[in-house]
């Protein structure tokens, strides 16, 4: 066993970081404020590769491995994580689906404008009435003269209004729920497809999320990503690459929030000592830290599991969940720290308070995080259980 | 042991519940997006009495005690967090710390008007340098002739926009320092030599304004000293004692707002071909909220009634910061799961409950500050003195 990164893993964790300090750090709280995706600062990060980093070389990309991959969602989201999550959303979600199934074709049209960051991509699950239970959606493909025509309505579509083009879900056989689920590659201006508004939110408010309506939207069936029927192992192999993405982001979080806490506390004095000095402090920094290396562990296992090509479904699920609770409870400790300061928008740590709360509904809730790994442990024994 | 209210008290809260329903809740989204409780509203709430309802009728009160304000400060809280954070400024340890220890004189100059909702009370303590420490305020009030003169700055001081009259603790003897050389003076807005800083841009409570107070050279004649020369640290320690427990009484309204929705929206959304009433995480999540709810509310009630018997408090007072603050913050974030994406939507009121529910585990002495205090009132019964 050997925990250290190899030399590449380190020198593309400088960079990333290197990028992140230097460009990244100076407008989270502007994108925050001001609640509008960075498109300039997509293009330098597009520049240095950043939209396509796990994408092969041969398709424009940059072709790093999974470590390198999560160490990129670290470090962005130590500064921004709505800047994170854009990033991880179209890498992950997005280009990656059409990389995991797509058909040569498909394949070298959007995945180098999409890993050069031309085309921003999208993953259109979630519905209004399908959130928890994707297997419950009631947007519908029909079949058509050369393609399918979509109805419905997808929401909480993240950066569905900067983008070009989504990977979406509809149902071609309804009634069947999973098993009748076929996944569409659909360009954003496409006629019949409507971009809604910005929902405004607690955090992230440089993620770009929205409501999009398909009203008959014609695609070609050289666009239907996989085979008719088959969208929901699109899914779950989806769903397992930005748990992990998460994961990371939420370890770059919370890292982050916890140097502020320590910071804070080293200079606040109060009853004539440091802060620092006082036991209810260095527990908070404590447990934080305990659980941020906790966290690390979780998050460079699950990677590795898919480096060596190994199913990483559960140790997603739980590197995503604990990552989640352990962002949260980190930044509510650090806040903690900061007393009246810490409600105050003049200090960053409300930010990633506000922010990391997604965490824990975002890409699937902990309940279900909980419920795909207690699955698994039943599963171990032959037994099938239900959410 | 009766749990029943005096009927005189279930009136009280139908009454108040009636006018939150109607005047607050309606605006309460509005009030956060615009950073503005109108006036006119507090105006309005002045003239029903709401103002006054812990303080005797001679001085212009309602006369309904600390269990009255209780109710109330739940009932306002329910409704917006940012108007009972208003009111609770004023009542509980704004006109608080005059009616505590202020000369009939005083009382009788200030608190009609205050009780009436004619001015606005703030209670100036924290500095920049002195927040869970403060005994190390540096305000200082020199004696020249009849009158003192303030000079100095106090900060995050809820109401401080607003304020028509503060009670600010400041240095009376600096050899003495905030124990014993510290002194309360009602400061009316208008005089010469005050002024505020900006209102503060804050995660939550955007309709609760808070700032900076600026005393440069501010005349305060002999007559606006609240209590005693040298007692003022007692005087706010008092105050603040006795406002814990109506952030208590606050802190369950929000926490009960928070349940209630959760209940209504389990039977309304369907996932998995069935209501997620029917998922244990929901279930459990519910019943941890209701647990922990009834806890409080009975730690709450109880305190009141301690309150109004003459009976000592301190330490439950702070129970009763600790637990409501760390519970509501604990139920609104249950509640934000368990809607999902939607308790992330500034469209939906629970967004806005996440960000205004933070500051109680926060202000009117942190949490850490309230553990203090408890363990310090347990030692000492064992004779044992702690130091924070």
């Amino acid at each position: 066993m050997d925990f250290s990164l190899t030399e590449e893993q380190t020198m593309f964790r400088d960079l990333f970081r290197d990028f992140a300090e230097k460009e990244v750090a100076k407008l989270a709280e502007h994108i925050d404020r001001s609640e509008e995706p960075p498109l300039e600062l997509f293009k330098k990060a597009a520049a240095q590769g950043f939209f396509g980093a796990p994408i092969p070389e041969a398709y424009g990309g940059v072709g790093i491995d999974w470590q390198s991959y999560c160490l990129l969602a670290e470090e962005l989201g130590k500064h921004c994580l709505s800047t994170a999550i854009t990033i991880g959303i179209h890498t992950s979600l997005s280009a990656m689906s059409i990389l995991d199934v797509g058909v040569e074709e498909q394949k070298q049209k959007y995945l180098p404008p999409m890993a050069a960051g031309e085309m921003i991509g999208s993953f259109a699950l979630t519905e209004p009435d399908a959130g928890s239970d994707p297997g419950s959606l009631t947007t519908t493909a029909e079949k058509v003269d050369g393609g399918y025509r979509l109805n419905g309505t997808k929401s909480w579509v993240s950066n569905a209004g900067i983008g070009a083009v989504m990977v979406v879900f509809a149902s071609t056989t309804p009634g069947t729920r999973a098993k009748g689920i076929s996944c569409f590659i659909v360009e954003n201006d496409s006629p019949g497809v409507t971009i809604g508004y910005r929902e405004p939110t607690l955090g992230l408010r440089g993620l770009d999320i929205r409501t999009v309506y398909f009203e008959d939207c014609f695609v070609p069936e050289a666009n239907r990503l996989n085979g008719e029927n088959n969208g929901w192992e699109i899914i779950v192999r989806a769903f397992n690459r930005i748990r992990l993405t998460l994961a990371a982001v939420s370890l770059g979080a919370a890292e982050a929030s916890l140097a502020l806490g320590v910071t804070f506390a080293a200079e606040r004095k109060q009853f004539g000592t440091q802060i620092a000095n006082k036991q209810a402090i260095q527990n908070y920094v404590a447990d934080a830290a305990t659980d941020i290396e906790a966290l690390r562990g979780l998050v460079r296992h699950a990677a590795w599991l898919a480096d060596s090509g190994q199913d990483f479904g559960r140790a997603a699920s739980m590197a995503k969940y604990f990552g989640a609770r352990a962002a949260k409870d980190t930044a509510n400790k650090m806040l903690q720290v900061h007393g009246g300061y810490g409600f105050s928008d003049e200090y960053a740590i409300s930010r990633y308070y506000r922010d990391v709360r997604a965490l824990r509904l975002l890409g699937g809730t902990d309940e279900i995080q909980r419920y795909v790994v207690a699955r698994a442990a039943f599963e171990e024994k032959g037994i099938r259980i239900q959410p | 042991m009766d749990y029943d209210l005096p009927p005189e008290y279930n009136a009280l809260r139908r009454m108040i519940r009636e006018f939150c329903e109607e005047e607050i809740k309606p605006l309460a989204h509005h009030i956060d997006e615009s950073g503005v409780v109108e006036s006119d509203l507090l105006r309005r709430m002045g003239a029903l009495g709401f103002l006054g309802v812990p303080f005797p009728r001679e001085y212009g009160g309602m006369g309904a005690g600390e269990l009255g304000y209780c109710i109330m400060m739940e009932e306002l809280n329910r409704a917006s967090p940012s108007v009972a954070t208003i009111i609770g400024a004023h009542i509980g340890i704004g006109v608080m710390s005059m009616y505590l220890d202020g000369s009939k004189a005083l009382k009788d100059k200030y608190m009609p008007d205050l009780c009436s909702g004619k001015m606005i009370c703030a209670f100036a303590l924290t500095e920049s340098n002195a927040g869970s420490d403060a005994a190390a305020i540096q305000l200082r009030a020199t004696l020249e002739g009849d009158s003192y003169f303030l000079d100095g700055q106090k900060m995050w001081i809820t109401n401080g926009p607003i304020a028509d009259v503060i009670n600010v603790l400041a240095i009376t003897d600096p050899s003495l320092g905030a124990r014993g050389g510290a002194t309360v003076f009602a400061v009316e807005s208008k005089w010469e030599g005050y002024s505020t800083g900006k209102p503060e841009r804050k995660m939550g409570l955007h309709g609760s304004p808070t700032s900076l107070l600026n005393f440069d050279s501010v005349r305060v004649p002999k007559e606006n000293v609240v209590g005693q020369i040298g007692l003022g640290f007692v005087t706010f320690m008092k105050t603040l004692d006795i406002g814990r427990v109506s952030l208590g009484a606050a802190t369950l309204g929000g926490a009960q707002a928070a349940l209630e929705m959760c209940v209504r929206w389990a039977r309304t959304r369907q996932q998995f071909g069935r209501q997620i009433a029917h998922m244990q995480s929901i279930q459990f999540m519910i019943a941890d909220m209701a647990a922990e709810i009834e806890a409080l509310r009975a730690l709450v009630y109880r305190t009141a009634w301690l309150v109004d018997n003459g009976r000592p408090f301190t330490k439950e007072a702070g129970m009763c910061k600790l637990l409501g603050s760390e519970t509501a913050s604990r139920c609104i974030d249950r509640a934000v799961q368990i809607h999902g994406a939607l308790g992330l939507s500034r469209d939906f009121p629970l967004e806005r409950a996440f960000r205004d529910a933070r500051i109680s585990e926060i202000f009117e002495g942190t949490n850490e500050i309230q553990r203090l205090v408890i363990a310090s009132e347990l030692m000492q019964e064992v004779g044992v003195r702690l130091r924070p």
